[in-house]
C-alpha cells in the first residue's frame, strides 16, 4: 500500500523533502511507516523521542493504523506564536 | 465580507478586521482584549535578521479551532479569534493576533492569554530563525492536544 509522508521544519531539512510517497506492507501503523523512514534516513531517528504525529491532518499516535492513501505527518516540537 | 475567526495565512494580519469580526458577533460585550505577537530582534542572545514561519496548515487550523472550543468550555461568555501568519517575516512584523471579547474584562484577558499559551503548545507551526552568522529551527513544546497537564498549565497562567 502507498502512503504520503509529510515532514516539517528540521525533519524536512534532514530528509531533503517535505513530501515523500512510500510503499509500506499492510497492516501498517504510524510506527511502521516511521521505522521504514528511519531505516532509509537514519539521521531522523533522534526525533522519535520528541515528535508528534498526524494521520490525514489529525493528531494521532504511533500505534494508530494507517490505510492505503493516507497522509502521515511527523512533526518536530512546535514553535509558533 | 468579514474575516474568518481562525486562519493561517501568508498575508499581513489585520487586527482591526479581526476585532470587527469577533465583536460584531456578540451582544452585550463590555471588554475586548487583544494580543499581537511580533518578530523580536533579540532571541537567546542572537541578533535576529528575519524569521520564516512554516505551518502544517490543515492541522494548524484544526488546532486553532480546538483552542476556540476549549475557550467555549472554560469561558462560555467569551468569543475569540486568532490569526497566525506564515512565510518570511521581518523584525517588528506581527506573527500572530488574538482578539477576545466578553461582557467583562477578566474573562477577556484570561481567554486572550490562554489562547497564546495554547498556540505555543499545540499548533503545528515552526519558526526558522535567521540570525547574524547562521540559522536555526526553533523547537518548543512537544505538541499533544490531549496532554491535560499542559492544558491546565495554560489555564493557570491565563488566570494568574
Amino acid at each position: 500500500m502507498r502512503v504520503t509522508v509529510r515532514l516539517f521544519a528540521k525533519l524536512r531539512d534532514l530528509a531533503g523533502s517535505g513530501e515523500l510517497v512510500r510503499e509500506v506492507p499492510p497492516p501498517a501503523t504510524v510506527q511502521s511507516v516511521w521505522k521504514a523512514l528511519v531505516s532509509e534516513m537514519p539521521a531522523l531517528a533522534d526525533y522519535e523521542r520528541t515528535m508528534s504525529v498526524a494521520v490525514n491532518a489529525d493528531y494521532s499516535r504511533m500505534s494508530s493504523p494507517v490505510q492505503d492513501g493516507d497522509e502521515v505527518a511527523f512533526l518536530p516540537p512546535v514553535s509558533g506564536g | 465580507m468579514g474575516v474568518p475567526l481562525v486562519t493561517v495565512t501568508p498575508d499581513p494580519l489585520d487586527l482591526q478586521a479581526l476585532t470587527a469580526e469577533v465583536v460584531g458577533r456578540g451582544s452585550g460585550d463590555g471588554a475586548v482584549a487583544s494580543f499581537i505577537g511580533l518578530v523580536r530582534e533579540q532571541n537567546q542572545g542572537r541578533r535576529v535578521s528575519f524569521l520564516e514561519y512554516e505551518a502544517y496548515e490543515p492541522l494548524a487550523v484544526r488546532a486553532l479551532q480546538r483552542i476556540v472550543e476549549e475557550i467555549r468550555e472554560s469561558w462560555p461568555d467569551v468569543r475569540v479569534g486568532v490569526h497566525h501568519r506564515t512565510g518570511r517575516l521581518e523584525l517588528g512584523d506581527a506573527s500572530v493576533i488574538i482578539v477576545a471579547a466578553s461582557p467583562h474584562r477578566a474573562s477577556a484577558f484570561a481567554a486572550c492569554r490562554y489562547t497564546i499559551e495554547r498556540v505555543k503548545q499545540i499548533v503545528p507551526i515552526w519558526k526558522h530563525e535567521h540570525f547574524e552568522g547562521g540559522d536555526v529551527w526553533l523547537e518548543g513544546a512537544v505538541a499533544d492536544p490531549d496532554d491535560e497537564a499542559a492544558r491546565q498549565a495554560a489555564h493557570r497562567i491565563a488566570c494568574a
